[in-house]
C-alpha cells in the first residue's frame, strides 16, 4: 500500500478504490465544481450512501461527500482494536446534561460508508405500531410513514444486503425468508437462548448483515469477531461494499476526505450547493438539490452552522426543532461468569436476540420496548467496561480479566423517549476547519430509567436461569443516535416531511437517522436504509410528475385545505 | 473454575505472538503490532517528571507480575498523545486529551503534596491507591483541578487510557487467553467448551504438561 487514505483523497482522476481488490481501482465519473449536479449528498453512510446509489441508478447526477477516508478493507483493516479507531469520528465534541453521552466509538463513523463500516450488522425491522406510537401506544410521536409501505422497503434492503437470518422470525407480521441462511450460534448466543427458554420467551438467530454464503468477490464470514472494529474480509455488508460500488457503477461521484462546512442558500431561499474542504482548501460544488446525511450530530451541526441573514437560526429550522429530540438508545447490560468456556470473541458479537419486550406490552411500567442480544467484547472494550462501569482497577481488575473466556453477557437496545431538551447545539469553540463544534446535551427521563430497570432485572433473571454466577449490571451505556431533524406531517412540529424534504427550503433534504421521530428498541440501520430507498423512489416519482421543485409547504397547504 | 488471584498463569505457556507469521495474522496487523512493540521507551509528549507520574499511576491501575517484561503502559500512552489521538468527545469542563492529562497529573501531585507532603510517585503504593480511590469517587478539592472533575478525569481519561494501553499489548492478550488477531483464518469451533487448535488451552482443562505443550504450539 503506497498511499495513505487518511491523508490523501483516493477517489479522483476518474477512478475510485475497488473495495474488493487490494490496490484495485474502478472507474468513477467526475463532475466539475461549476457543473450543477442534480444532487450533492453530504455523508455516505446508511442514509447518504444508500440514497446516492438509488438516485444514480434512477439517472440523476450525484456527488456524495464524506469527511472520512475511502478504505479498501482487505488491505487497510488490521485485526486490532486500537488501530481501527481510525474508523471513528473523533473530531472535538462537548457532552453535558445529567447523563452525558459517550461519543466517538460505537455511535460514530468517519469513512466512506459511514458507521456501517464498523456497525454490529444487526438488521431489524421496526415493530409496525412504532410508526404510530403516539396514536396506538400512547407515547412519543407518530411517523408520517405507513408500516406496510416500509415493509416493502425493508424487503428491498434485506435483499440488497443479503441479510442472513432465521427461516421464521418470531415477532411481528409475516415477512419473507431472509435471503441468506442464519449464522450458527456461538456459546454466548446459546447462553441467551438458555435464559429465554427457561423464562418462557422467544428468541432467534439475529438477522445480520454479514454473509453466510459467498457473494461475488466477498467470502462468507469467518467468525473472526472483529466486526465492530471493521471487517477485513468484506463479509460485512456495509454501505462501503454494497451501495457505494453500485452508486459508482451508476455514475455517481464519491469525494472522500471532503468535509462539508456550509450549505449555501440564495436570496430566493433555495440551496445552491455546498462548501467543502478538500486538499487543504475550501471549494464550492453547485447543485440543484442538497441532501444532508451526516447522522444525528453532524446533520444538525451543518444546518446550524449554515446560518445566513434569511435563516439566522440555521437552515430548515422554522420549527425550532433542528438539533432537538436527540435520541440515543439505552445499551445497558448484565454480565456473568459461566463454568464452561465461552470465548465470546468468536463470531459476530450478537448472534442471538430476543425482541420479546419490543412486542409484549403487558407487564411493563414504562412506554416503549427493548430487545436484548448476546455479546462478544474484545479485550480493550471489555477491560474498559470493567473499569468504567464496574469501577475495577488494580489487582481486582487484573484478576477479573483472567475470567475473560468465561464471560457471557446480555445487552439491550432500548427505546429512549424524544425530549426537546436532549439536543445538539453549537459550542463557541471551533474545530480544525474553523467550524463551531457541537455540544451534545443528554439526560434520561423517568421513563428511560424505568425501562432500564425493567431490562436489568429481567436479564439478571435470564442469566441466573442460564447458570451464570458473579452477575453484575452495567448501567451507563448508550448506543445509536437519532432524532434532531424529525419527520412529520406538520411543518410547525417537524423539520422534514415524509419524503425527507425540509419544509422550509424546497431543495434541501435530510436523509439519515436524524429524521426519526421515535427510535424503538431495535438497531436503526435497516430503517435508515429503508427510508433512503423510499426517499429515492419519491424523488423519482416527483421528478417524473414535474413536482420536484414544488415546495413541500405548498403541498401541505393544499392537503390541509381539502 | 479457578480461584481468583492464583499465582499460576491461567494459560500457561501461551504467547499469542507465536501465531504472528501464521494465517491468523495478515500483513497490516503484523505491521501495526510491530510498531506497538517498538514504541520508544523515552517520552516525546510528557516531560520526564510527568512520565514518572504516569508510570506510577499505571503501576497501580494495571499492576503487573514479576518474571516477564512489563507492558510499557506509560510509553504507549505517551505515543498516543504524541500522535494526537482523540476519543472524539469530552465532558463539559474537561479540556482535550493532552491538556487534560497535563492538568490532571498536576492536580494529582498537588493532592499528594497536600495529603502527604510529597509528589505522587514518592508516597508509596498504599497511599497512591488511597489517592486514586479518592479521585475515582470525586473526593478531591485541589484548585489545580480547575473546571475538570476528578471523577471524569479518572474514568474518562486517566484510567481509560491506562487500561486501553495495557490491553493493546500482546502480553496482556496472552495473559487472558484471547485468540488475538484472526484475519484471514477466523474461527471454526464456536460452541461451549470448544477450542480451535490455534487457541490457548486453559490450565485445568487437561493434563498440565499437555496444556503447556498445546499452548507452545498454537500457531
Amino acid at each position: 500500500m503506497s498511499d495513505n487514505p487518511q491523508h490523501t483523497p483516493r477517489a479522483r482522476r476518474g477512478r475510485a478504490p475497488d473495495v474488493f481488490r487490494p490496490g484495485g481501482w474502478v472507474p468513477m465519473r467526475e463532475y466539475g465544481e461549476d457543473e450543477t449536479v442534480d444532487f450533492a449528498i453530504v455523508g455516505t453512510g446508511a442514509g447518504g450512501g444508500t440514497l446516492a446509489c438509488k438516485l444514480a441508478e434512477y439517472g440523476f447526477s450525484v456527488v456524495a461527500f464524506d469527511a472520512g477516508p475511502y478504505f479498501r478493507p482487505l488491505e487497510d483493516f488490521a485485526s486490532d482494536e486500537s488501530e481501527q479507531t481510525k474508523l471513528y469520528w473523533t473530531d472535538d465534541r462537548i457532552v453535558d446534561g445529567a447523563n452525558p453521552l459517550q461519543l466517538g466509538s460505537n455511535n460514530s463513523g468517519k469513512a466512506v460508508g459511514g458507521s456501517t463500516v464498523h456497525f454490529a450488522m444487526v438488521s431489524l425491522r421496526f415493530r409496525p405500531e412504532w410508526f404510530k406510537s403516539r396514536s396506538l401506544l400512547g407515547y412519543g410521536a407518530d411517523w408520517p410513514l405507513d408500516w406496510r409501505e416500509m415493509w416493502n422497503y425493508y424487503r428491498e434492503v434485506e435483499q440488497a444486503l443479503k441479510i442472513a437470518g432465521p427461516v421464521n422470525y418470531p415477532w411481528g407480521p409475516p415477512r419473507p425468508r431472509y435471503p441468506y441462511r442464519a449464522h450458527p450460534l456461538n456459546a454466548a448466543a446459546r447462553v441467551l437462548a438458555k435464559g429465554c427458554e427457561a423464562l418462557g420467551i422467544g428468541w432467534t438467530e439475529t438477522p445480520l448483515a454479514t454473509l453466510s454464503a459467498p457473494r461475488g468477490l466477498a467470502h462468507p464470514c469467518v467468525y473472526r469477531g472483529f466486526c465492530v472494529a471493521g471487517c477485513s474480509t468484506n463479509a460485512k455488508q456495509s454501505a462501503l461494499v454494497t451501495w457505494i460500488p453500485r452508486a459508482l457503477a451508476a455514475g455517481a461521484e464519491i469525494r472522500d476526505l471532503a468535509m462539508v462546512g456550509r450549505v449555501e442558500v440564495d436570496a430566493a431561499g433555495r440551496a445552491t450547493g455546498v462548501h467543502f474542504h478538500r486538499d487543504g482548501t475550501w471549494h464550492f460544488q453547485r447543485a440543484r438539490h442538497v441532501v444532508v446525511a451526516g447522522y444525528a450530530i453532524e446533520t444538525p451541526r451543518l444546518l446550524l452552522n449554515s446560518t445566513n441573514g434569511q435563516f439566522p437560526d440555521g437552515l430548515a429550522n422554522s420549527s425550532g426543532l433542528v438539533g432537538e429530540n436527540l435520541m440515543a438508545q439505552s445499551n445497558q447490560a448484565v454480565w456473568g461468569l459461566m463454568d464452561q468456556e465461552i470465548r465470546s470473541y468468536k463470531g459476530p458479537p450478537s448472534l442471538a436476540i430476543t425482541e420479546h419486550w419490543n412486542y409484549e406490552d403487558k407487564g411493563k411500567d414504562f412506554f416503549g420496548g427493548y430487545s436484548y442480544m448476546s455479546q462478544g467484547p474484545l479485550p480493550q472494550l471489555w477491560a474498559n467496561t470493567q473499569m468504567a462501569a464496574r469501577g475495577l482497577w488494580g489487582a481486582r481488575l487484573m484478576s477479573d480479566m483472567q475470567n475473560y473466556n468465561h464471560v457471557a453477557g446480555l445487552k439491550i437496545v432500548g427505546e429512549m423517549l424524544p425530549q426537546e431538551n436532549n439536543r445538539v447545539t453549537l459550542a463557541d469553540e471551533v474545530d480544525q476547519f474553523g467550524l463551531r463544534i457541537p455540544r451534545v446535551t443528554y439526560s434520561w427521563c423517568d421513563n428511560d430509567k424505568r425501562l432500564i430497570a425493567h431490562a436489568l432485572k429481567f436479564m439478571t433473571q435470564a442469566l441466573e436461569e442460564a447458570d451464570a454466577r458473579d452477575i453484575w449490571t452495567q448501567e451507563d451505556d448508550t448506543c445509536h443516535l437519532n432524532g434532531t431533524a424529525r419527520m412529520g406531517s406538520d411543518p410547525a412540529r417537524s423539520v422534514v416531511n415524509a419524503d425527507c424534504r425540509s419544509w422550509d427550503i424546497p431543495n434541501l433534504w435530510i436523509c439519515d437517522g436524524s429524521v426519526f421521530p421515535t427510535v424503538g428498541g431495535a438497531n436503526p440501520s435497516l430503517t435508515i436504509q429503508a427510508i433512503a430507498c423510499r426517499t429515492a423512489d419519491r424523488i423519482r416519482d416527483l421528478a417524473g410528475r414535474g413536482e420536484l421543485d414544488q415546495p413541500a409547504r405548498r403541498r401541505y397547504a393544499a392537503q390541509t385545505a381539502q | 473454575m479457578h480461584d481468583r488471584g492464583r499465582p499460576e498463569p491461567r494459560y500457561p505457556g501461551y504467547d499469542v505472538l507465536t501465531k504472528r507469521q501464521g494465517p491468523s495474522w495478515n500483513e497490516q496487523t503484523r505491521r501495526v503490532v510491530s510498531q506497538r512493540l517498538a514504541v520508544p521507551a523515552e517520552p516525546r509528549f510528557f516531560t520526564p517528571d510527568e512520565f514518572r507520574t504516569v508510570a506510577s499511576v499505571a503501576a497501580r491501575i494495571v499492576p503487573q507480575p514479576d518474571g516477564r517484561p512489563p507492558v510499557p503502559v506509560a510509553a504507549l500512552i505517551d505515543e498516543k498523545l504524541f500522535r494526537g489521538a482523540s476519543d472524539g468527545y469530552r465532558p463539559e469542563g474537561m479540556p482535550r486529551e493532552r491538556e487534560a492529562w497535563r492538568q490532571g497529573l498536576q492536580a494529582l501531585d498537588a493532592e499528594a503534596k497536600a495529603a502527604y507532603g510529597a509528589a505522587f510517585h514518592a508516597i508509596g503504593a498504599a497511599r497512591q491507591d488511597g489517592l486514586l480511590a479518592r479521585m475515582q469517587s470525586g473526593d478531591m478539592t485541589s484548585p489545580a483541578w480547575g473546571r475538570m472533575s476528578p471523577q471524569d478525569f479518572f474514568k474518562r481519561r486517566m484510567a481509560r487510557d491506562v487500561v486501553l494501553a495495557y490491553y493493546a499489548h500482546p502480553t496482556a492478550w496472552s495473559e487472558i487467553g484471547w485468540g488475538g488477531p484472526a484475519s484471514p483464518r477466523g474461527y471454526v469451533r464456536l460452541d461451549f467448551d470448544e477450542r480451535d487448535p490455534w487457541e490457548a488451552a486453559e490450565a485445568g482443562s487437561g493434563d498440565a504438561v499437555e496444556v503447556r505443550r498445546i499452548n507452545r504450539h498454537v500457531g
